[in-house]
């Protein structure tokens, strides 16, 4: 009897040490490309919202971060925050706030960038988001996704996008995609040929309305 | 397997070789037709001698089941019946302790009272002095007559008046006796009253007892009928054990609620101590510790009880020394005031959070701070607080009902048990009879299917018989004598 009693409990330590490997829902993380070039500024009070949304959404434990895209993005000097929320809630909140801040102090003194390397941003976006550790990695491209490569910088390579989910947020529709829908089509498909390609999945969210869909909600 | 597969005995005619196929079949099945009759006989006699087996095996072990049910029925009836008999000789001894521990004083206040009463009785029975004889020669002289004699006359008016004054004197006396008398009689009264309220005092506890001893006979009775194992007793065992049984379960179904509140009101806030971001088992850390804290309550609760000795789920703690057990319902009931204090406070800092939380969402969406309301404010929260202290002693109190369901629950589970072995048992006797009717079935099916060549060996044995039957000569052979036909019998 005893010695059953000693293999049952071995079996329910062995069941609760293989059970505490198990980390439950995973932690996300989320970066937030800006596009800053020529007239896409002025859409920033939506990236504004957005980024309060990501603040309300993301929880302890989570990591955000916003970069901008402008003529080089493949650098740290393009984060404008960062943070990995603590797991305590009070915390948590100080740093919603403490980000919300630094936001609002980048929009108020924003210049446009005259080129736009989006790739140089989505290498810097995994890089980060590797980094973190996270568990769901989820970059989010705020623009028009026309990129617009300085002169002799190199991007047409495949991009590691492992495990990462790309979102295009409010690609705006250029004054050629009027003449020529296609164009806005074909450079749609191109983004996503690429993204996975490297693989990743690719999304479009226009409606900003539906933001919830972000988080698969 | 088609017909298109068996192979053709007569090439490039299937209707014919199926013919063949079928007639060679049912010659081998009617050359096998004994031994298939034994074998499938034989068959559902084994299936029907295995299944009336096991059904009797089941229902033994129903009976068993039965009777340990009633055993420990039988127990735990006397167990409850001698705890209340226990209980209802220490409520008599209270009593006695209490109300006729006073008995020698009432008994010596009464004597001393019927003494009084009775010193003061005889008092007023002493009956004034009679005139002494004196007086009446006295008397007798006085009122001889003075034949004109003046100075005899005023001799013997002397002598009258002496006497009228004696007895006006005596009569004065008597009154003044009697008045005393009354008085005397006046005091008993107060004695009276004492000793009928001392005796109404005696009465009242002769009474009490009279009243627990009934109740000690009636739990002798009920305490008889169980040890004797009486049907009676049996029935009312069952019927208290059901009415425990669904009285606990939705009691305890109550609490479960009070703990589901309790848990929502510490989960939250758990996160401040232990993370929300990590995870044990797949479960939020943060929601297991407040799971850990109640599950903590109500252990707590049920050794606080039990060295209360409102329960007797333990019996190591049961018969611990009554010092050891005293010191440890204090520090259970310490304990439990800790942790309601803990929950009272982690109440308070969910409200702050949920406060907190409120005033950055707005903040982030942009919504102007709504400031109404503030004089409601405080009233949630002191709520919260109040629910968070109790709860614990609600679930501490979940001891009772647990109890009731945990002994309840056996004999309750017992006779399902015993339910469903007997719905086993006649499943498998029905069983065994279906295997030995389908046994039965399938040799009147063979005998169908080969039913041709049956017929016509039944013709062959007729016409055998018939053979034999008929005599060689066709000489009428002469007829046996009709047997005599009896009587019929009136």
């Amino acid at each position: 009897m005893i010695r059953k009693i000693q293999i049952l409990g071995l079996s329910l330590a062995a069941l609760l040490f293989t059970a505490c490997g198990d980390s439950g829902p995973q932690t996300r993380g989320v970066y937030m490309l800006l596009d800053t070039s020529g007239t896409y500024t002025e859409e920033m009070d939506k990236a504004s919202n957005i980024i309060n949304f990501l603040l309300l959404k993301l929880n302890p434990g989570d990591s955000l971060a916003v970069a901008r895209i402008d003529s080089g993005s493949f650098s740290e000097k393009d984060i404008i925050a960062k943070v990995t929320f603590d797991t305590r809630p009070s915390v948590t909140n100080q740093q919603k706030r403490g980000f919300r801040e630094k936001m609002d102090d980048f929009i108020s003194g924003l210049k446009s960038s005259p080129y736009t390397d989006i790739t140089g941003g989505l290498i810097q976006a995994v890089e980060f988001l590797t980094e973190t550790g996270v568990g769901n990695k989820t970059i989010l491209v705020f623009s028009d996704m026309e990129e617009d490569l300085k002169k002799g910088h190199v991007r047409d390579f495949t991009l590691d996008m492992k495990g990462c989910e790309v979102i295009a947020l409010n690609v705006t529709k250029l004054r050629s995609d009027q003449v020529d829908p296609r164009e806005y089509m074909k450079r749609l498909e191109h983004w996503r040929a690429r993204i996975e390609e490297g693989g990743g999945t690719f999304r479009v969210i226009n409606d900003l309305d539906r933001l919830q869909s972000i988080f698969g909600e | 397997m088609g017909l298109s597969d068996m192979p053709q005995l007569w090439p490039g005619q299937p209707g014919l070789s199926l013919l063949i196929w079928i007639a060679l079949i049912v010659i081998v099945l009617y050359f096998a037709r004994k031994p298939a009759h034994s074998s499938i006989r034989a068959v559902s006699r084994l299936l029907r001698n295995a299944l009336h087996l096991s059904s009797h095996s089941v229902l033994m072990a129903e009976e068993r089941l039965k009777h340990r049910n009633r055993e420990v029925l039988f127990s735990m009836g006397q167990e409850a019946s001698e705890r209340q008999i226990t209980r209802e000789f220490e409520r008599m001894e209270t009593v006695i302790h209490r109300d006729l521990a006073g008995f020698p004083t009432i008994y010596r206040k009464l004597d001393e009272q019927i003494t009084r009463m009775e010193e003061d009785y005889s008092r007023t029975s002493e009956v004034p002095p009679t005139p002494d004889a004196w007086v009446r020669a006295v008397d007798a002289v006085s009122n001889i007559p003075s034949n004109g004699d003046t100075m005899v006359a005023d001799v013997l008016n002397n002598i009258h008046e002496s006497m009228n004054k004696a007895q006006k004197h005596a009569v004065e006396e008597y009154r003044e006796m009697f008045h005393e008398r009354h008085h005397l009689l006046k005091k008993l009264l107060p004695s009276w009253r004492r000793v009928n309220a001392a005796l109404c005092e005696v009465k009242k506890s002769v009474d009490s007892l009279d009243e627990r001893s009934k109740e000690v006979d009636s739990q002798l009775e009920k305490f008889e009928h169980i040890c004797k194992g009486k049907s009676a007793g049996e029935r009312m065992l069952s019927s208290s054990a059901y009415t425990q049984f669904f009285i606990s379960t939705f009691v305890l179904l109550i609490a479960v609620g009070g703990g589901i509140v309790n848990f929502n009101l510490i989960a939250y806030p758990m996160q401040e101590m232990v993370g929300g971001s990590s995870y044990l088992a797949g479960f939020k850390t943060s929601n297991v510790a407040a799971m850990v804290i109640i599950l903590l309550e109500l252990a707590i609760g049920l050794f606080f009880m039990e060295s209360a000795r409102f329960t007797r789920l333990f019996p190591v703690i049961g018969a611990l020394d009554d010092k050891v057990r005293e010191r440890m319902k204090w520090i259970t009931l310490t304990i439990l005031v800790i942790l309601a204090s803990a929950e009272s406070a982690l109440a308070y800092m969910r409200d702050l959070m949920a406060a907190e939380n409120q005033a950055l969402s707005q903040s982030l969406s942009g919504v102007p701070m709504v400031m109404g309301g503030e004089s409601f404010s405080s009233i949630p929260t002191a709520v919260q607080m109040v629910i968070g202290f109790i709860l614990p002693f609600v679930l501490a109190l979940a001891a009772l009902p647990l109890e009731s369901f945990v002994h309840s629950s056996r004999i309750v589970l017992g006779v399902l048990g015993a339910v469903i072995l007997r719905l086993v048992a006649f499943v498998l006797r029905l069983l065994g009879n279906i295997a030995h009717h389908v046994g039965s079935a399938i040799v009147h099916g063979y005998d169908l299917i080969i039913f041709m060549p049956l017929w016509v060996e039944e013709k062959l044995i007729n016409r055998t018989a018939e053979t034999k039957a008929t005599p060689v000569s066709d000489k009428p052979q002469p007829q046996p004598p009709a047997p005599a036909k009896p009587e019929p019998s009136k």
